[in-house]
């Protein structure tokens, strides 16, 4: 059967390049067919096979990933990965970008990163209990990075708050590198009864498909091509159209209505419609399933009238899910779409095919084989040099090199990338559902108490300028940051999600970045034993002044046993000894007070010794699980002071401290205060339990809670600082939220 | 043992933290918007959320509902009902409470822990409190700025305020919560149902609850 041509002649090879593709990969269509693609098939293959559908710059690498652990529930491929949390419960988690739609529109940008991302979740059957987002701008002191910030900020509320799932974490930097295009990564947890997942893979020859959600309009249509799969330029005003909008209404009835429907027995499998629409949410189940997909346009509810078949099949248009269905519950699936005022339709069938068939109405327009449509996009090897010269500018100077111990440590609280979250965080609800346990600034990970008594950390992580400054370690100690949250949370890691955010692949520093980031994403997942079970990858993460920090963004999932037990951050007790713990190596160069004095990004970072950092989160998760301690902290951005800081913060009291006898020379007095390595924990608790815990990890007691000033004696050199004063300085992001 | 009735409206959000906080003192179900039988409930609680997506004005299209119709009828033959954050909302503009929630004065979604003075122990959600103790209750609302027209504030039965001058949103007087002049109707924008257990922050909420079933109790 061949598809018969649409009114219009058939497009061009030119048609395709202008839709992304390649002159090869035009061809090597037009030899899968045996004949050109009209522009059904055209604009359906030009997504499926766009980078941001096929990874086809980034499928070699991910498969060197690790995957597989004895708690994975699901793995990479599906629309979520999922953990075993005990009792038969499992997590589902994911990661997804929305860079681009946000760089262009930050508020629907972002807002509907939140909402495509809760959809993959439920999609495999789980129901939404945790956002957190990752963001990247830059630096506030930009008038575009402050408008970027409150819509995205706005955006993420809009949606999380609307439909009753909490944004319990997350995390921002701002950069220059990241001033034109900003990040926007979301997270999302689920919860499930692990033997009630459900998969994406279409089944059963005459089964049929019902779309149901929202109708089908033009928004977003050519968005995975058009905005996510190529570099930004002058002409992104004319994108507005292609970013799609977002109605957390429609998609809270849409959870509910799917969750019943699973829960019901109704559905043979489930798959939301994310990017490339109905072309990729249909092709991928066929695929999936090894059958054959039919699909009838002109039975698509449509939001404006007449719409070309090629828009149908490739609308962006938010807020919709396909499913299976067994002919004789069709019935029963649209009473269940009814009772939640969720449109549902039946719009195809499984067939025995193989092939994705588009109708409209009695006539063909379009007709592919599904393995063309999906596995057959070539996957290509990059070509990676490590740069010789910089690829980034020195940050600007903020902060005289000069400066003495107080002044840098307020400076550094007061700077971007350290001050409190919390006015972006009080624009969330991190408590609906009533799970949250620690809350943000709490604690460094968030907790939620399951139904069977336990509890799931997570957190999410990803410095990009240091994996700017050493792709491979830089990206090592991303990971271990991470873990070492879930650890003062008394977590274990049971699994990992991560998205890539990287420059043009097809220039040979990026390749070299993405290479060297994937392998030290692979080492370090595999030697903490936290195999990744999704993700996703954004490339292509430049304007013409060049490309982003490459940002790979880790996000975990640990269990924590007893939630009364989790752990905070805060100092507690007044007496309490105070120490820092774990193999702690502070490094200056790419740290955040060399970022304030204006120093260029260094040629490299020390390797972190992993199993050291390892067997240190392990002493801390027990002792934090033990009740042992008051309180436990990772030393991350701004090193121990910093650290020290927001803890007396946090627990709103003050610290007595005698650090470093031999830190004379003021080079080696600010590595101690301000420099940064993965494996440090400032840790507070009875003097028993630090010297019960020193016999684990290597620890030095600096002192005790106490006061209400942070006091800190170095090198025989006194630094006092008010809470007040600390506090003052932590607050400067308020004044970007008025 | 009490029984709680929680409204379930499309866009609400709030329904089950409070059906499992109404669990902690009595028995309790969800009742649907489209239904306009109360299935013999002994209390109303209309949650948290937005209702229809609360597009037109927040409350505004929920109090046209099925099961609307019934709980005010409820409400006026001296049910208890209680309105929460949206449900606030829909109490108010269903005329089951004086005043109206406009947007905060900073007009942006805020979520916080904050301190509520009960202002009265005479209503049947407040009766196991005492006037003047502060509960530590959280909010979370865009739209929770508490407005009656001058002329009428001096007849406003105000349950709540918030203090130690925590007024989040604008509200006239500080008023966080209101009742109507029998007590049995009453509207707040915190969220008691999330104060109901120490490991998630506080129980503090749980007064209102327990208020309700001592309520019930016959003299």
């Amino acid at each position: 059967m061949s598809a018969s041509p649409p009114s219009a002649a058939l497009p061009t090879a030119e048609d395709a390049l202008a839709l992304g593709l390649t002159r090869a990969e035009y061809d090597l269509i037009v030899g899968k067919l045996g004949r050109p693609p009209n522009q059904v098939e055209l604009a359906m293959f030009s997504l499926l096979w766009s980078e941001h559908c096929a990874y086809k710059h980034s499928k070699k690498l991910l498969r060197t990933l690790p995957t597989e652990g004895p708690r994975v529930v699901m793995g990479p491929g599906e629309n979520a990965g999922a953990v075993d949390v005990g009792d038969g419960l499992a997590i589902a988690f994911k990661v997804e970008s929305h860079n681009h739609p946000s760089a262009v529109e930050p508020f629907q940008g972002a807002a509907t990163g939140v909402g495509g991302i809760l959809r993959d979740v439920f999609a495999i059957g789980a129901r939404p209990i945790a956002v957190l987002d990752s963001l990247r701008f830059g630096e506030p002191s930009s008038p575009r990075s402050r408008y970027l910030l409150d819509g995205a900020v706005s955006g993420i509320g809009h949606y999380g708050n609307s439909i009753g799932v909490p944004t319990v974490g997350g995390e921002v930097y701002f950069e220059g590198p990241y001033e034109q295009n900003c990040l926007v990564n979301a997270m999302a947890l689920g919860l499930a009864e692990a033997s009630r997942l459900i998969r994406s893979a279409a089944a059963g020859v005459g089964n049929v498909l019902v779309l149901f959600g929202a109708s089908t309009g033009r928004d977003g249509i050519g968005g995975a091509s058009v905005l996510a799969s190529a570099e930004f330029g002058e002409a992104d005003e004319d994108k507005r159209p292609s970013v799609q909008v977002g109605d957390p209404f429609e998609e809270k009835k849409l959870l509910e209505c799917s969750l019943e429907l699973l829960d019901r027995g109704l559905l043979v499998s489930l798959q939301d419609l994310g990017a490339a629409g109905l072309t990729s949410s249909a092709s991928e189940m066929a695929s999936k399933g090894g059958v054959g997909v039919e699909v009838d346009v002109a039975r698509v509810p449509l939001r404006e009238p007449d719409l070309e078949p090629f828009e149908v099949m490739v609308s962006e248009s938010q807020e919709r899910m396909l499913c299976v269905v067994e002919p004789e519950r069709v019935a029963e699936v649209l009473a269940v779409c009814e009772r939640w005022d969720v449109h549902g339709t039946a719009i195809g069938t499984v067939t025995d095919t193989g092939r994705v068939v588009v109708r409209d109405g009695d006539r063909v327009a379009g007709d592919m084989p599904v393995a063309a449509l999906v596995d057959d996009c070539p996957l290509y090897d990059l070509d990676p040099v490590r740069p010789t010269q910089p690829l980034y500018p020195a940050p600007r100077r903020t902060l005289d090199p000069g400066a003495g111990p107080r002044e840098t440590l307020l400076a550094l609280l007061a700077s971007p990338n350290l001050a409190s979250r919390l006015p972006l965080f009080q624009q969330y609800d991190w408590i609906v559902q009533s799970r949250t346990v620690r809350r943000p600034a709490e604690a460094d990970a968030a907790v939620l108490r399951l139904p069977n008594g336990r509890a799931v950390a997570t957190s999410i992580d990803g410095n990009g300028r240091k994996v700017a400054c050493d792709p491979y370690n830089g990206t090592v100690w991303n990971v271990l940051e991470c873990a070492s949250n879930l650890a003062c949370a008394g977590a274990e890691p049971l699994g990992t999600t991560n998205n890539l955010n990287f420059g043009n692949p097809e220039k040979p520093h990026v390749a070299w970045q993405l290479t060297e980031a994937v392998r030290g994403l692979g080492d370090a997942c595999r030697a903490l034993d936290a195999p990744i079970v999704g993700g996703n990858v954004s490339l292509y993460n430049e304007a013409a002044d060049g490309p982003i920090y490459p940002t790979p963004v880790v996000g975990m999932v640990g269990e924590v046993p007893d939630p009364a037990r989790a752990g905070r951050l805060g100092f507690a007790r007044e007496g309490d000894a105070v120490g820092v713990a774990g193999p702690f190596r502070p490094h200056l160069p790419g740290s955040e007070v060399a970022k304030l004095r204006g120093e260029p990004l260094p040629d490299g970072l020390p390797a972190a010794d992993v199993a050291a950092v390892r067997a240190a989160q392990e002493a801390i998760r027990d002792a934090v699980r033990a009740g042992e301690l008051s309180s436990a902290h990772d030393v991350a951005e701004g090193g121990l002071l910093v650290a020290v800081a927001e803890c007396c913060l946090a627990g709103d009291v003050g610290a007595v401290l005698e650090l470093g006898e031999a830190a004379a020379p003021s080079v080696e007095r600010d590595r101690l205060l301000f420099g940064e390595s993965p494996g440090g924990f400032v840790v507070s608790g009875p003097g028993d339990a630090l010297r019960r815990l020193g016999e684990r990890v290597e620890l030095d007691v600096l002192g005790r809670v106490g006061g209400d000033a942070l006091d800190v004696t170095v090198g025989g050199e006194r630094v006092a600082v008010a809470l007040a004063d600390l506090r003052e300085a932590h607050g400067a992001l308020a004044p970007l939220f008025p | 043992m009490t029984t709680f009735g929680v409204v379930r409206f499309p866009g609400s959000c709030d329904e089950v933290d409070a059906l499992q906080a109404a669990r902690r003192v009595g028995d309790a179900k969800l009742l649907w918007h489209k239904d306009r039988d109360l299935h013999g409930v002994d209390a109303v609680i209309v949650p948290g959320g937005f209702s229809y997506g609360d597009y037109l004005r927040v409350g505004a299209i929920a109090r046209f509902s099925p099961v609307m119709e019934s709980v005010a009828e409820f409400a006026r033959a001296g049910g208890l009902v209680l309105g929460i954050c949206n449900g606030f909302q829909v109490l108010c503009e269903a005329g089951l409470l004086p005043g109206a929630l406009l947007p905060n004065l900073e007009r942006r979604f805020i979520c916080r822990q904050l301190g509520i003075e009960v202002v009265t122990d005479r209503t049947a959600w407040t009766a196991a409190c005492e006037p003047g103790e502060v509960l530590s209750i959280p909010v979370k609302h865009t739209s929770g700025r508490y407005y009656v027209p001058e002329d009428q504030l001096p007849d406003v039965n105000v349950v709540f305020r918030y203090a130690n001058d925590g007024n989040p949103n604008g509200s006239t007087n500080d008023i966080a919560g209101v009742a109507n002049a029998e007590g049995n109707v009453v509207g707040l924008m915190p969220h008691p149902e999330h104060a109901v257990d120490a490991l998630t922050g506080s129980t503090d909420g749980l007064r209102l609850f327990e208020s309700a079933v001592r309520e019930r109790v016959p003299a």
